[in-house]
């Protein structure tokens, strides 16, 4: 067939599936480029993977893969394991510590299913991709009671959509604004005069003793807490070196200052389905406040005076658009477009991603105002991600995976056998501490330890041929 | 005499003694050459232990009027504090380490802690792990770093027995983290251990050989020194419990002269918050855990206790006022404890700052007046050996470590 011959094909089949704009131009066909692509795009081949895809052609199958609403994935929400039901309300912390850690569980179990066997594997490489880059670690307080949520919510209908709104999601989610303290951030005064109100009203209702201890936590909500600031600058945006200063990192913090988590009143009835507030009813928002979910935008803590963010102004007297507008200033920072396609550049081609690749996919995500699919595809269709075979090593569960998916044995249970394999590569899932997430380079994943877990590992879920395969170096490259 | 030493002997020491410089650089290397590994042994208490119901300010008025039911009874009361000196006491259930103060081989420092205010678990340890407190992008641990400082040759040289490496040992250094020796090991189930182990030396991966062939180095050492069942000496009879075990699996390494000079354990379960108990309870449970443990692990490794260091730690303090739960919350000073020959024992160092409002920190909690990268900064030179001049690098951002005199020089 015709070079031409083979590009109509493409573009009809594309029209067809998801109005395909991927050309087949550049990307090779050979069975090592397949085999490649599936290591690197997908959690490695299956049985019969590499023939079926050379059989459709690598440029559809990537295609495809970009477009994962067009790909069947039945057989997958079958073998998703039962995730616990979030109850109206928790009777006490214990309860809701519990369910925290049943949820965090069924949710680290699914995470390993779709990863085998999921058809949309570029979808759930990315899901992964983004929220160890927004990364909240289970182990923190509440934070485990929000994060299927976080991950549903928040990350997973955004990882092929615009960088803005997967940010504004990530900001507004109850698993970060916990994580990172901004939950407890409040202006100083405007914390002041929201004590004087509630002791005005308290005694306005006649309830005895005002300034009962408050539980946990509120009492701390004195003042301006930097931490989320710090690593929206820092980490989800424009990078370690983007230029920002301390002072950039405290305009932020007191722009998002109000941005917290409705309280939950643990003794109202509440019904399912219902949004937190007193007693059933939809809470009476003070002017200006704002409910989404969980979320809640609450006047009285935020510092509505003037803000100066890397050199943009942000008029005084605002509310919930201050933090709006900071995400708008950074989400089109030069310094992020940088810092994200670096990050995908090294996810997808290799530890120290070539500069010019960087600078590629830096541009298209600045003229394509963050369109995530644009720049995932830049570097997934270049010449350098097709010349980077075996550079990388594979993650804990990268490996587990692959290892699952090269045996074709039908997994054992639902998932969660697998989980503490997991656990002795050093990779539990969820419970990655820093808001780093995950280091994706090969010096954090080699070293004697692990590589020992990952050799019986591979013999406890491979048969004698195939364990000495799987537990071999080639295998724990990709 | 060694060879080192025959060689500086041999090669002009009087020479070199002529230019005036000869005798410190003589006696260090000579000294090098000679001396057992010196070992620190590192505990972290997760969760934020109650230090001030570990180690009791009996007398100080103001905590029997902050904690009216969890507080520790007067020494000679019931169920009383276990006298230290007139001021402090142990907490009943830390009796068994009592002989070891008595012989001044267990210090304390109280109030000790962070510069950071913090109260999250998440962000305490990150900083007492990493030791660079309100700095969280530092991505190495403290002992790891004291590692790359030393240029460590092999990893049997740092091992912390958990299930991950702990951040506190994380970092460029080779380390090894097992929860127990017998669970390093390749199994052969299915006959290809092998065929695997082939596989890495076989393979042009300079990368996975060379990290392959450290850890099968390290299996074949540690399995030969550790061949047999182990038993501990001197009657030492350690907790069955996870704390207990990695106890015994670090003296059982430390025994088999493979190298160890830093080892990692933790316990779990410090964070009180609701029912805490006085002298029995929950608290109470796991300061029993804590010294049965310490007392078995001093007692097993006997004779070796002369060059080893057990140092205590924990995020935070908790604060100075029981709750309405019969529990503590997060608060910020605490109580550190080192134990071994090399230590200044029989005395709790540090400034003690009281407990009366004014005194505490936020009004609330015991005030930190020993930074803990003091500690560590001491431990690493004094104990360790490592030369001060490497401090910027094993504790970066801080510029003077104040020396505690907690270990013997």
């Amino acid at each position: 067939m015709t070079h031409r011959g083979i590009l109509a094909r493409t573009l009809v089949l594309g029209a067809v599936l998801a109005g395909s704009t991927l050309g087949a131009a550049g990307i090779p066909k050979d069975k090592e480029a397949v085999e490649h692509a599936l290591n690197r795009l997908a959690y490695g081949p299956k049985p019969g993977d590499v023939e079926r895809v050379q059989e459709m052609g690598l440029s559809n199958w990537i295609d495809r893969q970009l477009h994962p609403d067009g790909i069947d994935d039945s057989a997958l929400k079958a073998r998703l394991p039962e995730q616990p039901e979030r109850p109206a309300q928790f009777a006490d912390q214990m309860e809701a510590r519990r369910w925290g850690r049943q949820s965090v569980q069924a949710l680290s179990a699914e995470k390993v299913v779709r990863a085998v066997y999921s058809e949309r594997q570029l979808e759930e490489q990315l899901v992964d991709f983004w929220f160890n880059h927004f990364n909240v670690f289970a182990g923190k307080g509440r934070t485990s009671e929000w994060i299927a949520d976080y991950e549903r919510h928040a990350i997973r209908p955004h990882v092929f959509g615009k960088f803005r709104d997967l940010l504004e999601a990530t900001a507004k989610s109850p698993a970060m604004l916990f994580y990172l303290d901004n939950w407890l951030s409040a202006d100083p005064a405007a914390a002041e005069r929201q004590q004087e109100l509630q002791q005005q009203r308290a005694a306005r209702l006649g309830v005895a003793n005002p300034n009962r201890p408050q539980p946990q936590g509120q009492q701390r909500r004195r003042g301006l807490n930097e931490n989320y600031g710090r690593e929206l600058l820092e980490l989800h945006t424009l990078g370690v070196d983007g230029g920002y200063t301390q002072k950039d990192i405290i305009e932020v913090a007191r722009a998002f200052t109000g941005w917290t988590i409705a309280p939950q009143n643990q003794k109202a009835a509440r019904q399912p389905g219902v949004p937190f507030g007193a007693r059933g009813r939809r809470p009476q928002l003070a002017p200006g406040a704002v409910q989404e979910g969980e979320f809640r935008f609450t006047p009285m803590l935020h510092d509505s005076g003037e803000k100066i963010v890397l050199g943009h102004k942000i008029k005084a007297g605002g509310g919930i658009e201050d933090g709006e507008q900071v995400l708008d200033i950074v989400a089109r920072h030069p310094a992020t477009a940088h810092h994200i396609a670096f990050e995908l550049a090294q996810r997808f081609v290799s530890d120290e991603p070539p500069k010019a690749l960087v600078d590629r996919a830096a541009k298209k995500f600045r003229d394509t105002d963050g369109d995530l699919r644009e720049v995932v595809k830049t570097i997934i269709t270049s010449d350098e991600f097709f010349s980077a075979r075996g550079a990388k090593v594979k993650t804990p569960l990268e490996f587990l995976a692959s290892a699952m998916r090269a045996t074709g044995r039908d997994m054992p249970g639902d998932g969660r056998q697998l989980l503490n394999a997991l656990m002795q590569m050093g990779m539990p899932l969820y419970m990655c501490q820093p808001p780093t997430g995950y280091d994706d380079t090969a010096e954090t994943w080699v070293s004697a330890g692990a590589l020992v877990a990952r050799m019986n590992i591979a013999q406890r879920i491979a048969g004698p041929q195939q364990a000495t395969s799987i537990g071999g170096p080639e295998f724990q490259r990709r | 005499m060694t060879s080192t030493r025959r060689v500086f002997m041999k090669s002009g020491a009087a020479a070199m003694l002529s230019l005036g410089f000869a005798p410190g650089f003589l006696t260090r290397a000579a000294a090098a050459a000679d001396a057992r590994k010196r070992l620190l042994i590192a505990v972290f208490q997760r969760g934020a232990l109650d230090g001030l119901n570990m180690l009791v300010p009996f007398g100080e008025a103001d905590y029997y009027r902050l904690r009216p039911s969890i507080g520790i009874a007067r020494p000679g009361r019931d169920n009383g504090a276990v006298d230290l000196d007139g001021f402090f006491g142990f907490h009943p259930r830390m009796a068994p380490l009592k002989p070891l103060w008595d012989k001044g081989m267990l210090a304390a420092i109280h109030a000790c802690g962070s510069p950071d205010s913090t109260r999250s678990h998440f962000d305490a340890q990150d900083y007492m792990e990493s030791a660079t407190p309100g700095v969280k992008s530092t991505r190495d641990g403290w002992l790891n770093r004291y590692l790359q400082a030393i240029n460590s040759t092999t990893p049997l040289q740092g091992v912390a027995v958990t299930r991950q490496t702990p951040r506190t040992m994380q970092g460029r250094a080779a380390t090894l983290a097992f929860p127990g020796v017998d669970e390093f090991a390749v199994r052969d189930t299915m006959g290809s251990a092998r065929a695997i182990e082939d596989s890495y030396s076989r393979t042009t991966d300079s990368l996975l050989s060379a990290s392959a062939r450290e850890a099968f180095q390290a299996m074949g050492v540690l399995q030969k020194a550790t061949a047999g069942s182990y038993q501990p000496a001197n009657g030492a009879d350690y907790p069955r419990t996870p704390f207990g075990r990695a106890l015994q699996e670090i003296a059982r390494i430390a025994k088999a002269d493979v190298g160890l000079e830093v080892a990692f354990a933790e316990s779990t379960g410090w964070d009180t918050h609701v029912n805490q108990g006085s002298d029995n309870g929950q608290l109470a449970g796991r300061l029993d855990d804590l010294a049965r443990g310490l007392d078995a692990l001093t007692r097993d490794l006997g004779d070796r206790m002369a060059d080893t260091v057990i140092l205590t730690m924990s995020e935070f303090g908790r604060a100075a006022s029981e709750n309405g739960n019969g529990g503590t919350d997060h608060g910020h000073g605490n109580a550190m404890m080192l134990i071994g020959g090399p230590v200044n024992g029989g005395r709790v160092h540090g400034k003690w700052p009281g407990l009366a409002p004014e005194q505490r920190f936020e009004s609330r909690d015991l005030a930190v007046t020993t930074d803990f990268r003091d500690v560590f900064a001491e431990v690493v030179t004094a104990h360790l050996g490592a030369d001060r001049s490497a401090l910027p690098k094993i504790i970066p951002g801080y510029a003077k470590p104040r020396p505690l005199g907690i270990i013997k020089t």
